[in-house]
């Protein structure tokens, strides 16, 4: 068994809203192995997207130790968490937060500006991202332009420009269709094929199923922890 | 550090577009820059055409040169009597200070020159122009004088000894007289008072700066002449142009016409000088007020334009980091560092400002063509220094107004960040 990636320890997150504080987690332990492939599930407010926040380097959690790759996150710098952000980990989230006015090509591409590569092979790699997730013939087009589907595909070409090993989807199917999450799912059971580790939220059961583990969260603890 | 230049030129595209998305809300935004930037450059022109055009007054006027006259060329104020009471000064002193030249050691002054003015209308058939200044004097004036001579000759020593009736013509006035062909006023005889006057000769264009004094519009001609018909009667203050050695020192030079005068005047010790020795210098205390006061509204319309811009711009800017709060977030979600975020929005701010300062320089460009189409004495003189100014000042007021609401974009929490709408 190979060490963890990523490893939390007695995790807390306290909001403190003066009056009342919300513990939106509470006292977490969780191990994610590379190529893993897991679903968070639980009910509205339980502390999903808190917990993918603290995975995904964008918050810092209250109590409790976060390692990442072996390091105490607690101790990173704000750009160190940036890069590691911008290298090591790619988000999707269920409204897709492309850029409005940039093309497909210039969306994905937009990690890259932040790893400071020149133009050159920034347009190089993006293109080969659009034609991982199969939109090389979408490349000049609006977000407005492209179907929902689409749109999820382009957000999930720009997490993986920039070669990460870790996918962070936070409801990546939540504004889709059936059919059509079915199809982005698809896309990212290849991925997991090809060696990446894959952390996601969902409501449905359909789509947890394509993982291989699957962690119910409720009031910010974790309820079970079982292989699909 | 190759990141950071990507940042940039990012920051930069970002700046573009969002500046053209709201192109209505920029431009009006920019209008605050824009007037100071107009302001600013408008006042530097003006200096700047101040100085330039006094400069060439002074080589007018003379570098080397001192008018003894009654009159100071300084505001008197309320001490006018004091002066109006001093006796005049005749022409006859012009003699007597070279005399003194010549008998003074290493003297200072070169020679001194009688000029006598009056206002007159001169005509040529039915062609006449009002109130020109004939200025009686001899045949050593162009060693006091830089003007050239462009048709003809000066007055020569015998027709100021023996007092004919001939006239040099200051180029305004000969063009006037003569609208065909300025040629053919050499030889050619002209009306002053109903006298007729041959002209020997025509002076170069000079122009007028600052409207002091229009050297182009003068008339000379023998002082003895002039005496014969002008002034005999009345005893007229006349102005003795002297000219100093190039390697005299002011002061020196001042001691001597001083202390020949006092001589001549016969002054004792403890009386005070009743005469004035004046000098193009002088004119340049004139002017200092008058720039002054350009610089001093120039720098009140600047400032509170450029404020009143900032103001507005640090809004619109505060703006536009609100409605995209969720952008932000997404981009600190990629890999953007703060750094980035910061870049971004100063970049944005930026962008109104340098927009606004173009427009502005552009502008007072414009000003400066038209004004100086309506009212070419008005000196206005824009440089590449300038303009240079102009859009470091409007950079320095983006970076002013853009900073606080680019300092608050960078230290969103990311995950807030994203959760906004
Ligand atoms: N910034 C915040 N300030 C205060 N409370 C917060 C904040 N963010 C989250 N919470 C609270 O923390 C709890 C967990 O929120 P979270 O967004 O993680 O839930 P979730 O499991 O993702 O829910 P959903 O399925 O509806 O997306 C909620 O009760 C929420 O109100
Ligand atoms: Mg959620």
């Amino acid at each position: 068994m190979n060490s963890p990636v990523i490893e939390i320890v007695g995790v807390k997150k306290i909001y403190d809203l003066g009056e009342t504080e919300v513990r939106a987690l509470n006292g977490v332990d969780l191990q994610i192995v590379e190529n893993d492939y897991m679903a968070i599930m639980g009910p509205s407010g339980s502390g999903k997207s808190t917990m993918m926040n603290l995975l995904g380097c964008l918050d810092t959690p209250s109590e409790g130790q976060y390692l990442f790759a072996g390091e105490d996150v607690a101790e990173m710098t704000d750009d160190e968490l940036a890069d590691i952000r911008n290298r090591r980990i790619g988000f999707v989230f269920q409204s897709f937060n492309l850029l409005a006015k940039a093309t497909t090509l210039r969306n994905v591409e937009l990690p890259l500006v932040y790893a400071g590569l020149h133009p050159d092979t920034r347009r190089e790699r993006a293109k080969e991202a659009l034609v991982k997730v199969g939109l090389s013939d979408r490349m000049t087009h609006r977000p407005n332009e492209l179907s929902g589907g689409q749109r999820q595909r382009v957000a999930i070409a720009r997490a993986l420009v920039n070669k990460p090993s870790i996918l962070l989807a936070d409801e990546p199917t939540g504004n889709l269709d059936s059919k059509t999450g079915e199809e982005i799912m698809a896309l990212f059971d290849q991925l997991h094929q090809l060696g990446n580790t894959i952390i996601l939220v969902t409501h449905e059961d359909d789509i947890a199923m394509h993982a291989k583990r699957c962690v119910r969260l409720r009031d910010g603890i974790v309820e079970s922890d079982k292989k699909i | 550090m190759k990141q950071l230049g990507y940042e940039i030129v990012e920051s930069i595209a970002i700046a573009i577009e969002q500046v053209y998305e709201h192109r209505m809300r920029s431009l009006l935004t920019a209008l605050g820059v824009m007037i100071g930037i107009i302001a600013v450059t408008l006042m530097g022109s003006a200096i700047r055409g101040i100085d330039v055009g006094f400069t060439s007054n002074l080589s007018i006027l003379g570098m080397n040169t001192f008018y003894l006259e009654k009159w100071p060329w300084k505001d008197v104020g309320d001490n006018w009597i004091q002066y109006r009471n001093r006796p005049p000064i005749p022409a006859s002193y012009s003699e007597k200070l070279n005399n003194s030249i010549l008998s003074t050691e290493n003297s200072s002054l070169i020679i001194a020159v009688p000029m006598v003015k009056n206002r007159r209308k001169i005509s040529k058939d039915d062609r006449n122009i009002q109130g020109v200044e004939i200025i009686g004097t001899n045949a050593d004036y162009p060693l006091v004088d830089n003007a050239e001579i462009e048709l003809g000759r000066f007055l020569s020593e015998v027709e100021v000894l023996r007092g004919r009736n001939v006239v040099v013509l200051g180029h305004e006035v000969a063009a006037s007289l003569f609208p065909e062909d300025l040629e053919e006023s050499i030889g050619a005889y002209v009306n002053i008072q109903d006298i007729k006057y041959k002209v020997t000769g025509v002076y170069k264009k000079q122009g007028s700066v600052l409207g002091i004094g229009n050297f182009d519009k003068n008339v000379l001609m023998p002082l003895p002449s002039m005496r014969k018909f002008f002034v005999s009667k009345r005893y007229h203050s006349a102005t003795i142009k002297i000219q100093k050695k190039e390697e005299a020192s002011f002061e020196d030079a001042t001691d001597e016409i001083t202390g020949a005068v006092r001589l001549i005047r016969g002054l004792k010790p403890g009386q005070k000088d009743n005469f004035s020795i004046n000098q193009s210098t002088a004119v340049a205390e004139e002017i200092a007020p008058v720039k002054r006061g350009i610089a001093i509204a120039g720098f009140g319309i600047t400032g509170l334009a450029l404020f009143v811009g900032a103001i507005g711009i640090m809004n619109i800017t505060f703006v536009s980091v609100q409605e995209r709060t969720k952008e932000i977030g997404t981009r600190r979600a990629i890999g953007a560092r703060k750094r980035a975020i910061l870049i971004q929005f100063l970049m944005e701010a930026n962008m109104i400002c340098l927009i606004g300062g173009i427009i502005g320089v552009f502008i007072s460009f414009l000003i400066k063509l038209v004004l100086q189409r309506f009212i070419p004495e008005f000196p206005l003189i824009m440089s590449g220094q300038l303009i240079l100014v102009a859009m470091l000042v409007s950079v320095l007021t983006g970076i002013g107004s853009g900073i606080a609401p680019a300092w608050k974009a960078s230290r969103l929490d990311p995950a807030e960040a994203l959760r906004h709408e």
